[in-house]
């Protein structure tokens, strides 16, 4: 038996795909490995397969991670060329090996954001978005498991952001906390709209670049 | 990805539905690539990619060199108004590409409830609704399916319809609709070239007369049209292509596994069945080369389940070896084999040992109707006693749960054979009781039933639809006769059924109330969600048009019938043969046992392959 975990892109027309549907999708392209993925005991076994950190859909990601067990001993060299012989387009396996870093060390994400504006950037946006994110406290609505609306202060769980701007678009990197709580970068979004609605885009991109440990340093 | 496209997938239900990619897409470079075809289907993609014939044409017109054949589907309606505001035609999910000068438009209808998206399709890709209005060769607007065997209601918006099975025809209708746009031939040179190939139907080449009470007087082809048009068919499935490598989708779909083909046509001859008659004749494909296919198909796309499909899969004549030659493949793979129907006379326990292993759920049966003089009367065929023992396999096989289907409203029913439902549900409780090896787990049966639908080419084609009270007051008798807790009684809504009856059997005078209640917004009709019995009511008001004429109208013999244009290979006569048995309650055997002479055996030079 071994512990694998993949490495792999998601992006373009796979990035709308949701995780079940990604599951699934992954799922299917393992008859080709040989690998037999195993299941759990009980009276309805389900194969031992989970994504590290779900991504929201619509976003892209150079660096997804997806561990599981297989029943066989192996490291999970060759895996991720046999895999991506049946894949969409836009979804990629980089890389597959053994999964020793558990997965409470990932820490932070950091994730490159593009913000639109169709009618131009005001000229001073980048730096007064850089510090509405640098402030102490940043309060937006989000949904509760409950399905209510709370408001949440999403300040501590930004840990750095830098933007630039040219005609029609901010774009930069944020690092935020990835779990427990985790920030969706999209939720950045919230917090211009809450407290500086004229800087509001038309529209925002995230891409997923890196996980990063507590001494940000990247995760695999 | 289209940057309009991008603002807008994140607000609508399912985005993955609309954007295409998925393993096995065919892309092409358009410098290399001639022919652009947009094939629709007017539903949503979860359904338009479970249906089989659509991947077998994908396949067939993309094996074509120069050839681009694209999926479009439907799109749901939160994605029709964004697309409507963000003014995004229809596109097609290989390219993204908007489907308006696409070569060729083609739709894929099954049913026709599908109708009203069919309209809306084609507003949504900017092109023109009227065949009438669109004068040039291109985009041409197509269209095939169970459905366009009466493709009369939709005759104003399509230029042609393919009959039959499409693998052979599409290819002669692309080359010749290549060489008309290499020659420039006028669209109306086209399409009289078009109607002398087998199996294409051209609605403009047609006139229709109509007598003072409404009834067609003359069906009169022009330019050299044929008289009637035949559908065509593949003669030997062992050489029709079937897709090994198919489009494996992203997103769950409703068919979301292997559709292994075992056969096309049925061997019954049950008197309601459209599908029944039109599909004829039999032709097997050869239990290798199933298996082959099967083997592939799984190995190609990944799918741990793979459904034999067929009108009536049991009737393959060597489904169990079929079974057996898999059954290793299946076992390593973890494969769990389904069918997708049984007949209640043929299922035994050694079909049963090799269908879905592990999980035994339900199974689901088709008796149709409640007596045996009405079960005669529909040409069924099926027992009572055969339905209970076939029961009694499944409870001792540790099966805990029965659907039953039935139907109301059939030809000559009987407040009798409305209870009789009934009594058979209480009798497969009974068989529970009897055979079940684990009552623990307790017993669902679920009877269902349907409000009949005479449909078009089948034996009752000239029979009325019951009134809606009378099908809700039989309705009423079957759920006050219904008395265990443990049988669950559904029954459809009444409202699509007789929307359906009227399309069905409809002329070409349907059009302008399609069009009508298109306007007032029907679109995707098949579902529940956007289905407005009322908007087609005021529709038919303001067209003039009775729709009781259409769906409660008995029609006599001889009566020029909207679709007699068309042939399925059936001779009419036999249907009528067929219908007055029916009345007779006499039963016609199965085409194994004894050929019947229904006619479809010319489409095959003699002899079927039964």
């Amino acid at each position: 038996m071994s512990k694998l975990r993949l490495l792999f892109v998601k992006e373009a027309q796979a990035s709308y795909i949701s995780h079940l549907d990604l599951l699934r999708t992954i799922q299917r392209a393992f008859p080709r490995t040989e690998l037999e993925i195993r299941h759990s005991q009980g009276y309805h076994p389900h194969p031992i397969i989970s994504i590290v950190l779900p991504l929201p859909v619509g976003q892209s990601s150079d660096c997804e991670l997806l561990d599981f067990e297989v029943t066989q001993t192996t490291d999970g060299s060759g895996i991720a060329e046999k895999l991506n012989t049946g894949m969409p387009c836009g979804l990629r396996v980089l890389d597959c090996y053994e999964a020793k870093r558990p997965v409470r060390e990932l820490v932070y994400l950091r994730a490159d954001l593009e913000l639109e504006y169709d009618n131009g950037v005001a000229i001073d946006a980048a730096q007064q978005l850089t510090e509405l994110f640098g402030r102490e406290q940043l309060i937006i609505q989000k949904r509760t498991k409950r399905k209510e609306m709370a408001d949440v202060d999403i300040a501590p769980m930004i840990q750095s952001v830098s933007l630039d701007q040219d005609e029609h678009t901010v774009r930069g990197t944020v690092v935020v906390q990835a779990q427990n709580p985790g920030l969706n970068p999209q939720l950045l979004e919230r917090a211009i709209a809450n407290y500086l609605p004229e800087l509001m885009p038309d529209f925002t991109r995230v891409r997923r670049r890196e996980f990063l440990d507590a001494d940000g340093n990247i995760f695999r | 990805m289209d940057k309009r496209l991008e603002r807008i997938l994140p607000r609508v239900q399912k985005p993955a539905r609309y954007v295409g990619g998925e393993y096995n897409a065919v892309i092409k470079n358009k410098a290399e690539v001639d022919t652009r075809v947009a094939f629709c289907f007017p539903d949503t993609y979860e359904i338009g990619m479970s249906n089989l014939g659509m991947r077998i044409l994908y396949g067939v017109m993309n094996n074509m060199p120069g050839v681009w054949c694209e999926r479009v589907f439907a799109p749901w309606g939160d994605m029709e108004e964004e697309m409507r505001k963000a003014d995004i035609p229809l596109f097609a999910l290989e390219s993204g590409d908007p489907i308006t000068d696409f070569d060729i438009i083609a739709f894929s209808v099954g049913y026709e409830m599908a109708f009203p998206a069919i309209l809306n399709m084609l507003d949504l890709a900017k092109v023109p609704l009227h065949a009438a209005e669109r004068k040039e060769l291109t985009p041409l607007v197509i269209a095939g399916g169970t459905a366009m065997y009466n493709a009369e209601p939709l005759a104003d918006f399509i230029d042609l319809v393919s009959l039959g099975e499409g693998e052979e025809i599409t290819e002669e209708l692309i080359e010749l609709h290549r060489q008309a746009r290499r020659e420039c031939w006028s669209k109306e040179a086209f399409l009289k070239a078009a109607a002398k190939l087998d199996g294409i139907y051209v609605p403009s080449l047609y006139d229709i007369k109509y007598h003072d009470d409404g009834t067609i007087e003359e069906i009169i082809p022009l330019d050299g049209a044929p008289i009637q048009v035949t559908k065509r068919i593949v003669r030997d499935m062992d050489k029709s292509y079937f897709p090994v490598k198919t489009i494996v989708p992203s997103t769950e779909i409703v068919q979301d596994r292997v559709m292994l083909e075992l056969f096309r046509g049925c061997i019954r001859g049950c008197r309601f069945c459209q599908a029944g008659y039109v599909y004829r004749p039999v032709r097997n494909r050869s239990r290798d080369l199933c298996a082959q296919y099967g083997v592939e198909s799984c190995n190609d796309s990944g799918y741990q389940e793979m459904t034999l499909s067929s009108l009536s899969t049991s009737d393959y004549p060597e489904l169990i070896q079929l079974c057996d030659q898999l059954e290793d493949f299946c076992a390593q793979r973890h494969v769990n084999l389904s069918l997708p129907s049984l007949r209640a006379d043929n299922f035994s326990m050694s079909l049963m040992q090799r269908l879905a292993k592990g999980r035994k759920t339900g199974l689901t049966f088709a008796p149709e109707a409640g007596t045996q003089r009405l079960r005669d009367v529909i040409n069924k065929n099926v027992t009572e006693e055969d339905l209970l023992q076939s029961c009694a396999t499944a409870f001792a096989g540790g099966y805990s749960a029965v659907k039953l289907y039935f139907m109301l409203g059939l030809p000559s029913e009987t407040d009798e054979d409305v209870l009789g439902i009934a009594d058979i549900a209480a009798r497969v409780m009974h068989t529970w009781r009897e055979s079940a090896t684990n009552k623990n787990r307790g017993v669902r049966i679920t009877v269902s039933t349907s409000w009949f639908v005479p449909k078009p080419h089948t034996a009752f084609q000239w029979e009325p639809q019951i009134s809606k009270e009378e099908y809700e007051r039989r309705v009423a008798l079957l759920r006050e006769a219904i008395k265990t807790k443990t049988v669950t009684y559904n029954w459809h809504d009444s409202d699509t059924s007789f929307l359906e009856a009227v399309l069905a059997r409809g002329d070409r005078r349907l059009g302008k109330v399609l069009e009508t209640a298109w306007r007032k917004g029907a679109k995707l009709d098949a579902w529940e969600e956007y289905f407005s019995l009322e908007r087609w009511m005021e529709a038919f008001e303001e067209c003039g048009i009775d729709p009781h004429f259409y769906a409660n109208r008995q029609r006599v013999r001889g009566e020029v019938m909207p679709w007699a244009m068309i042939s399925s290979g059936v001779s009419d006569g036999y249907l009528w043969r067929e219908r007055e048995k029916a009345f007779a309650a006499e039963t016609t055997p199965d085409c194994r046992t004894h050929c019947n002479g229904c006619g479809a055996n010319r489409l095959v030079g003699g002899k079927c392959d039964v």
